[in-house]
Order: structure tokens, then C-alpha cells, then sequence
């Protein structure tokens, strides 16, 4: 139950380097579904390093809040990441808390970003605070309750223990605990991310913006930090439907060879997910504010079955 | 508990008594008598407070013997206490949480000179204090009651000091109600439970639920749950609270809602872990059900409330349900025989009381410091105030992020211990019961996540952004003692957070007395840095191990500020405005707009209402005058509260018939009773 400094160094850095890349390739593949070329995969890395270095203006409404603001959201969603197992089976922060608390840390997260959202006095901030905020209410239970069902059957709320044990030799393709739960937590994954159909991540539309309302009045290195959260959020997010559900190739060992094995199999999965998401993304339009409550009373129910045949299955 | 911890206790007691009678000297000079009364109470809380730790870490040794307070003159009326690990973990609760009111209430009651009589009010505050303490040590049920009692008078007198008000006075009228249904509730249970012991003494009723028979068991269940469910404000029987609680002056508001909804889950966990014996499954059931509708319905509630003061009563009736959810897991689990499951339950249910005790209190005091700044509970009329107030609107901000059960801070660690004892509960049960754990846990999810909307719209309504009335952009900081109280309280809430295997040592003796085995040991990893769950495998958490991460990772965006950011400038500007003239306050989002989507999205319960009226001269998008009025039902009282209150009037307008006023006729109606319980007996 030691903490390793290397394996700390080392997914810390590939948290950070990952995330803009996911966020990239999704852009870059809904870009070739519409038949557009799009900008190419590294643009987040290009934008971020803009986003640095550019003066900022900060609202005069404005308090200490909006600029903390960045460094929770930026931070907690890192912290969330050291708690998922990403290449190795044992997550390198896993002592420190499990789903849990990365629960908490992302809900820590949003709950600066709305009131980042609120401090400088537009109605567009606040706007997309309350609808940040009432769309994460009605998630949570969903979220939570096809994490219960991974975790009733590990035992553990632990990730590492939960992935341990999903990669033991019942795994199987097809047990309907995990393809309902998958289904689930992938709604909500939709939803936490701000994605097609539930939010529009590419959009200015004043009255449909969610994530980006909030972000309005951010400019310079605290919209930087703002945006590398978000895609460590959304990357956070896939590792943990990814690896708990898929946890194939996951080296249980540290030799250098199973970690290069387990780092193409992760990326390979990411891939995956990250297609599946963009043809989500391309095929739908978004909801109406007030029909993504259905959406995501389905995941609830999709949650629901899945606890209920953990039960009848058994 | 040592000698020396018995004696600090009852000097506290006697200083409480000492606050009063010197509140109650100094009638006419009201500074002396604000200094006197409160500084009395602080002083004799914070011996509670050291009492009470001591004796706690004193651990689990022999049961601690009874003191006579009073010689006894009436036969069965025992003036005793008897301070033992649960009663003295509440006194812990009542004075932290009296220690920090008091000292607040220094600098608050300034506002009352020249308007109200400060002794007087000095003086209920002590009584009120006294009477809570006694209620968590007293040893016979006689005086438990006779504490009760006095407890709910001099509140519901705190709650109608501002008697020149309306609301005030009807809250009051309301409160003594509601409480005295409940005492009804509770003389009842006692009464089933002396049939079988035959004692008025507690020690008597240990364990007594075994010897009963079922029926006068399950009926004592359903008083105890009705009586103390009322003080505590579970739904349905809340309807008092969120009149009561706002009605009263703030420092009182912070003490009901910290300390004296409390005195109902202490009496329920008295009740239910040290009286009634092993439970029947239903127990366990009823109360996790009743905790989880509180829990949603309470925040729900709370989230349509744009007066900030009834928006943080309603979040009290939510973090009872919390509660509630952990005792009736624990029941649960006693039932079906898992000892370290139930005390993981009742430590995450205890946990969840200080907590709760401690950050409800908090924002109350902070909700205290605005409304006396803005002179209004509207949150509409607030805004800007961080920039005006900035230690309370720190203080507030803890609190809130504590309340919406986010790390790292406390309300985080109590809410993990409830996941965690429901989840290893799935496993306890092979029947369908079980699915009950996850769900209701998943519901604890929604009440979390809805907290923390309600808590951004808090915040962020009452603090950010421009101020939206007069009063509020001219609002100054509070007094210094009014932030010494509210920091007392953050720091508690921090240091809750932050070391929770120091404060579970100290629920070890209350988890010994009550399910029989200490479990901190057992929940602490790494020399307590790590908490752990009921077992190792089941899950860890370490409060102060995120911290310093989130501290060793600093340097990350100071290295990025290094490489990239060092020649960029930062510039003050106006907020994007659309090409407007300039940001209006009145352009901002309100309260109500915020909760709009749940409204919206709920409004199967909240049966929202809307009224809008146009002036207009030519087409109605240039209306000249617009009135608008929105409405959110509240389902139980008009649909149970107001046609039982119809039918009450109703029977009583009947019954008047019998009341003539002819002598005769009374003296029939005495002779026909007595033939008649004379039959009964028979």
C-alpha cells in the first residue's frame, strides 16, 4: 500500500499530455464524417499554448472566486485521474480514494465552475451554471448507481480492486450486468462532457450553450487551465468506462514490455470510444433542454437493470 | 470520565444556570447583560466541550454512574444524569455548536439595543442550552421530559422574540404545535416501555424491546419514530420547520437547526439502540425509507426557496433524512446479525450529525451576518457581497462546499461512510430488501448533486456578481465576534474533514455501548492518515493525502505561468454585454431562474404556478408595466395539512353542542365516564 513516485510522475504525465489529443481526434473525425478536412489532431496543444500566453481581460464584476476557479476545476479533475488504473492494473493514487471520491473531486470541480460561471455578472454564465448544474443533478444518480453495480460485484469501491477483479476469468463480452451498465455510464459520459446530444461543444449559440457559457468571460491562462480540465475530465471519464468495463490488456505487471503492450491496448480502446462518441456526435442533434431528462432517466433504468440482473443472474 | 470531567460538566451546567440568572439582573443595562448572559454560555460550553472530549477519549470503561442534580421530592421523579458515551458525544455536539453561537451572539445581539430587552433574551438562550444538555445526560424518563419540555418552551419562545412580527408569531404557534404532538407521541412510547420494566430509569430500560410483546413494541416504535421525528423534521411531519426556523433570530435559527433538530436522532438512536432490542427487518426498512424521501424531498424543497434563511431550513430536513439513512442501514444490519456493519452505519449516521450540526450552524450564522447587512432574506435583493464581506463570504463558502458533501471537507467523509456501509450492505441479505442499498444510494447521489445546485445558487446568487438592491451595495463586514464564531465553525468543519480517524477514536465508546465493538481500528489505515472502510479491501479515502498532492502538483501551473505566461498582462474590463449600455444588475440571473430547469423538470411535484401581467400600448414586447408571480405548491401541506386541519375545525364546531356551559350537564358527562371505565375494568 505504498505510493509510487514514479508511477505518480509518469500518469500524471500522460493524463496531461493525453487529454488535448482525445479532445483533438474527436474534432478531427467528426470534421471527416462531414466531409471537412478539420484542423489537425494536435490543435488543442496549439490552442493551450495560445491560451497561455495571451493577456487576459478579467470582468470587473469579478471576484477571487473567478480566478480559483480555474485551478479547482484544472486540478481536481487530475487528481480524479491518478485514482483510475490507465495502463497498470493498480492506480497510482488508488490508496488515496476510489470512485468515490473521484465522484466527489469532478462534482468539487463543477461546483467552481459554476460559480466561475455566476461572478461576472452576465446572464449567459449564469445560465449555463443552471443548466450545468441541473443536468449533473439528474446524471449523478445514474452515474453513481452503475458504479455501485461494478463495485457491489467487486466488493470494493476501490478502482484498481474493481478492475482487478472484472479482469479475472469470468470476464466475458456479453454479461449483461456490464453491457447495461456500459450503456449507462456511456449516457452519462455524453452528458458530463458536454457532448451531442446533451450539450454542443462546438457552438456560440447564445441560448443553447451550456459549457461554453460559463467559460464566456474566461480569457488568457485561466480559459487554458479551463479547457485542459474539461478534456482531462472527458479523458478521466472514457479510462474509467474503458478499463473497468474492457479491462483487457491491462498489465498486472511492471515490466517494460506489458506496460508498451497495455499503453497501445489503452490507446487503441480510447480510439474505439472516442469513434463511438463521434458518431453519436454526428448522427444526432442535440435535445431540447428539457428532453435530455429522458436521456438520462434511460441510463438510470439501463443502471437500474443492470443492478437488478446482477441480482437475478447470480 | 474521570472526576475531573464529571465536575467540569456540572460547572457548565451551573454556568448555563449562572448566564440565565445574570441575563435576568441585568434587565436594564443591555450591554452588561449581552456580555453577561453570552459570555457566561460561551465560557460554559466550552467546558462542555472539554468535558465531554475527555470523557469521550477516555474510551469504553464501566458504565458511568448516576448523579443526583436534585433530591428527589415526588416519588418515580429522578433528577438525574448520567453522563455515558452517547449522551456525552451530543453534549460535545450542543456546546462546539453553543460555544460558537455564543460568541456570535456578542456581536449579533448589538442589533437588538434599544429594540428588544436583551436580558430576557440572554437569559431563554441559556435555559435553552441548559435544557438541550440535560436532555442528552438525563437518566429518568421524568426528568428526559420535564428537559423536553423546557428545551421546546424557551425555543419556542426564542422563535416569537420578534412577537411584533406576524410571521414570527404564527411560526411559534406553529412550532409549539408540532412539538407538543410529538411530547404526546413520546409520553405514550414511554409509557409501553415502563409496562415492561416497571422503572423510570434508563439503566431500567436497557434492552427492555426483548421482553416486550410485539404489538406494544411495534407501537412504540411508531410513537418514538412520530415523536422524535417531529423534533427532528422528517417528512411528512416537517411542516414546522421551515416556518420556525427562518422566523427566529439568526444566532437561535443556528442553534435549532445545529443542536435542537438533533435532540430527535439522538432520542431515536437512545431509543432504538439502547432500548428496544433486537429489531424487526420492517424498523430497519421504515427509517431508511423515511430518510431517503427526506433526503430528495428536502433539497428539492430547498432548491424553489429564494429566501436564504428557508433555504437552509429546508436543507435541514435533507441532511435528517442523511442521517437517517445510516441509523436505518444500521438497524438493518442488527437485524440481520452483522455487528460491524451496523456500527459502520451508526458512526456514518453520528459522523453525519456533528457534521451536519457543525456547517448548518455555520451558514446559518453566515445567513445571520448578510440578512443583517441587507436587511432581507431575499436572495434577489442580495448579490455582490463578496467584495463587502469578504471573511463571511469565505466562511459561507465553506460551509457550502462542507454541505454539498464535497472533499475535502466534512460532509464528504460521512456521506462516504453511508456509500460505503450500503454497499458492503448488498451482501448481508439474500432477498430482494437488498436491492434497496444501491438504490437508495443512488438517491443519496441525486441529494448530493442537487445540493450542490442549490448551494452554487447560494452562493452565487447571495455573494457574486453585482449587488441587486441598495442596502446590499452598501452592506458592510459583520462585527469581529460574529466572524470569531463563524471561524470556530470552519475550522471545525475543516479539521472533520481532514482527520476523521481522530474523531471516530472518539466514537468509539458510543459504538462499544451501542453495538458492542470498536470499530476505529479498524477504519484507520497508514496512522490514520488513510481511512479505510469496514473492511481494508472495501475502499480507502485520505482527506489530508489529497491535499498535499493537490499541493506537490502546485508547481505544475507555476512552471507552465514560467515557460509560457510571464509578459502577459492581465487587464480589468466590463463583462460582455451584447453592444448594450452597460450591465444592469437587473440583467444578471436570479434565484428563481436558476432552479427553473428543476422546476421544470420536477414539476410533476412542485406543481409550479406562474402569473404574468402585461401593460402594454401597442404590441406586448413593449409592455409598459409587467407583474410577475410564481408559485410552487407545497403538496403536503395543502393536500394533508390544511383538509386535516379543515376536518379538526370542522369536529371541534360539533363538539361545541357539548360544551353548553350548563353545570348539570358537565357533571352527567363526568358520572357516565367513570360508569364506564368502571365497566371497562370489569
Amino acid at each position: 500500500m505504498n505510493l509510487d513516485v514514479t508511477a505518480i510522475i509518469l500518469q500524471t504525465a500522460l493524463l496531461l499530455l493525453l487529454a488535448p489529443l482525445v479532445s483533438g481526434v474527436i474534432r478531427k473525425g467528426k470534421a471527416r464524417l462531414q466531409n471537412r478536412r478539420g484542423p489537425p489532431v494536435w490543435q488543442p496543444y496549439l490552442d493551450l499554448r495560445k491560451f497561455l500566453r495571451k493577456d487576459m481581460v478579467i470582468s470587473e464584476h469579478a471576484s477571487w472566486i473567478f480566478s480559483f476557479a480555474p485551478y479547482v476545476v484544472f486540478f481536481t479533475a487530475l487528481l480524479a485521474g491518478l485514482m483510475v488504473p490507465m495502463v497498470t492494473v493498480q492506480a497510482p493514487l488508488s490508496l488515496f480514494g476510489g470512485v468515490l471520491a473521484l465522484v466527489g473531486l469532478l462534482a468539487l470541480g463543477r461546483f467552481f465552475l459554476a460559480l466561475g460561471g455566476l461572478d461576472p455578472a452576465s446572464a449567459f454564465g449564469g445560465m449555463g451554471s443552471s443548466r450545468e448544474m441541473t443536468i449533473a443533478a439528474i446524471a449523478e444518480p445514474a452515474l453513481m448507481l452503475a458504479i455501485f453495480t461494478v463495485a457491489i460485484a467487486a466488493g470494493s469501491t476501490d478502482l484498481s480492486r474493481i478492475v482487478a477483479a472484472t479482469l479475472g476469468p469470468t470476464w466475458s463480452l456479453l454479461n449483461p450486468r456490464h453491457v447495461l451498465a456500459f450503456a449507462a455510464l456511456f449516457i452519462v459520459l455524453l452528458a458530463e462532457t458536454g457532448r451531442i446530444p446533451v450539450d454542443n461543444p462546438a457552438t456560440h449559440l447564445e441560448l443553447t450553450m451550456i459549457h461554453e457559457a460559463m467559460l464566456l468571460e474566461y480569457s488568457g491562462r485561466y480559459l487554458a487551465f479551463m479547457e485542459w480540465g474539461a478534456s482531462l475530465k472527458q479523458l478521466v471519464l472514457m479510462t474509467l468506462l474503458v478499463n473497468v468495463f474492457f479491462p483487457l490488456g491491462l498489465a498486472p505487471v511492471t515490466t517494460p514490455a506489458a506496460l508498451a503492450f497495455s499503453l497501445l491496448a489503452y490507446l487503441a480502446k480510447l480510439f474505439v470510444v472516442s469513434s463511438i462518441v463521434v458518431v453519436v456526435e454526428t448522427t444526432n442533434a442535440k435535445l431540447r433542454l428539457f428532453r435530455v431528462p429522458d436521456l438520462l432517466s434511460a441510463a438510470f433504468v439501463l443502471a437500474a437493470l443492470a443492478l437488478l440482473s446482477t441480482f437475478l443472474f447470480q | 470520565m474521570n472526576q475531573l470531567a464529571t465536575n467540569l460538566l456540572l460547572l457548565t451546567l451551573l454556568g448555563y444556570v449562572a448566564g440565565a440568572v445574570a441575563g435576568l439582573l441585568c434587565l436594564r443595562a443591555e450591554r452588561l447583560a449581552n456580555y453577561c448572559a453570552f459570555g457566561c454560555a460561551a465560557l460554559s460550553a466550552l467546558g462542555g466541550v472539554v468535558a465531554s472530549v475527555t470523557g469521550l477519549a477516555a474510551g469504553a470503561g464501566a458504565a458511568p454512574p448516576s448523579l443526583q442534580l436534585l433530591p428527589a421530592l415526588i416519588p418515580y421523579v429522578q433528577f438525574t444524569i448520567r453522563p455515558d458515551p452517547l449522551g456525552l458525544f451530543f453534549t460535545l455536539l450542543v456546546s462546539l455548536v453553543g460555544l460558537a453561537i455564543s460568541l456570535y451572539s456578542l456581536g449579533y445581539a448589538r442589533g437588538f439595543y434599544g429594540r428588544k430587552n436583551l436580558g430576557v433574551f440572554g437569559a431563554f438562550f441559556n435555559v435553552s442550552l441548559l435544557a438541550t444538555t440535560l436532555v442528552f445526560l438525563s437518566d429518568n424518563v421524568f426528568f428526559f421530559l420535564i428537559a423536553w419540555e423546557i428545551m421546546a418552551l424557551t425555543t419556542w419562545l426564542l422563535v416569537s422574540f420578534e412577537h411584533e412580527k406576524e410571521e414570527a408569531r404564527n411560526a411559534g404557534v406553529l412550532y409549539f404545535v408540532m412539538s407538543h404532538i410529538g411530547t404526546g407521541c413520546l409520553i405514550l412510547g414511554f409509557l409501553l416501555l415502563f409496562r415492561a420494566s416497571g422503572t423510570y430509569g434508563f439503566d431500567g430500560f436497557h434492552a427492555i424491546g426483548a421482553r416486550m410483546a410485539a404489538g406494544p413494541r411495534n407501537a412504540a416504535f411508531v410513537l418514538f419514530l412520530v415523536g422524535f421525528g417531529i423534533k427532528a423534521g422528517i417528512i411528512p411531519l416537517h411542516i414546522w420547520l421551515p416556518v420556525a426556523h427562518p422566523a427566529a433570530p439568526s444566532n437561535v435559527s443556528a442553534m435549532m437547526s445545529g443542536v435542537i433538530i438533533k435532540t430527535g436522532i439522538y432520542g431515536l438512536t437512545r431509543v432504538y439502540f439502547d432500548f428496544m432490542g433486537p429489531p424487526p427487518n420492517w424498523w430497519g426498512v421504515t427509517v431508511l425509507v423515511i430518510g431517503t424521501i427526506s433526503a430528495v424531498l428536502g433539497v428539492l424543497y430547498a432548491l424553489m426557496e429564494h429566501d436564504l434563511k428557508r433555504l437552509l431550513a429546508y436543507h435541514s430536513i435533507e441532511n435528517i433524512g442523511i442521517i437517517l439513512m445510516g441509523l436505518g442501514a444500521a438497524l438493518m444490519f442488527l437485524h440481520t446479525g452483522h455487528p460491524v456493519l451496523a456500527s459502520l452505519a451508526l458512526i456514518a449516521g453520528l459522523y453525519h450529525t456533528i457534521n451536519h450540526a457543525v456547517f448548518k450552524a455555520l451558514l446559518f450564522l453566515g445567513a445571520g451576518a448578510v440578512v443583517q447587512a441587507t436587511h432581507t432574506r431575499n436572495m434577489e435583493e442580495m448579490g455582490g457581497l463578496v467584495k463587502r464581506m469578504p471573511a463571511t463570504a469565505f466562511f459561507f463558502l465553506i460551509g457550502a462546499v462542507a454541505i454539498s458533501a464535497l472533499p475535502p471537507l466534512n460532509g464528504f467523509v460521512s456521506e462516504w461512510l453511508t456509500y460505503q456501509s450500503l454497499l458492503q450492505g448488498f451482501g448481508t441479505t439474500p432477498s430482494l430488501i437488498r436491492l434497496m442499498f444501491p438504490l437508495s444510494g443512488a438517491m443519496l447521489a441525486l441529494t448530493g448533486a442537487l445540493a450542490a445546485a442549490c448551494f452554487v445558487k447560494a452562493f452565487g446568487i447571495t455573494f457574486l456578481a453585482q449587488p441587486r438592491s441598495a442596502h446590499a451595495a452598501d452592506a458592510h463586514e459583520a462585527a469581529p465576534t460574529m466572524l470569531v464564531g463563524q471561524g470556530l465553525l470552519t475550522a471545525a468543519c475543516v479539521f472533520l474533514g481532514l482527520f476523521p480517524t481522530l474523531v471516530l477514536k472518539l466514537l468509539d465508546p458510543v459504538t462499544q455501548q451501542l453495538a458492542g465493538l470498536q470499530l476505529s481500528p479498524r477504519l484507520s489505515l497508514a496512522d490514520g492518515w488513510v481511512l479505510s472502510g469496514a473492511v481494508a479491501t472495501g475502499g480507502t479515502v485520505s482527506m489530508p493525502g489529497l491535499v498535499l498532492m493537490a499541493v506537490c502538483l502546485l508547481p505544475l501551473p507555476l512552471g507552465l505561468w514560467l515557460v509560457f505566461a510571464r509578459g502577459a498582462k492581465v487587464r480589468r474590463g466590463p463583462t460582455w454585454d451584447c453592444g448594450l449600455q452597460g450591465l444592469t444588475p437587473r440583467m444578471a440571473y436570479t434565484a428563481t431562474g436558476f432552479s427553473k430547469p428543476i422546476r421544470m423538470i420536477f414539476k410533476a411535484l412542485f406543481r409550479p404556478r406562474r402569473e404574468v401581467q402585461r401593460e402594454y400600448d401597442f404590441s406586448p414586447y413593449f409592455a409598459t408595466n409587467l407583474r410577475f408571480e410564481s408559485h410552487v405548491e407545497e403538496l403536503f401541506l395543502t393536500r394533508i395539512y390544511r383538509p386535516m386541519n379543515w376536518l379538526v375545525w370542522r369536529v371541534s364546531r360539533r363538539m361545541r353542542a357539548l360544551q353548553a356551559g350548563s353545570l348539570q350537564a358537565y357533571l352527567i358527562y363526568i358520572f357516565v365516564t367513570l360508569l364506564l371505565l368502571l365497566l371497562f375494568a370489569l
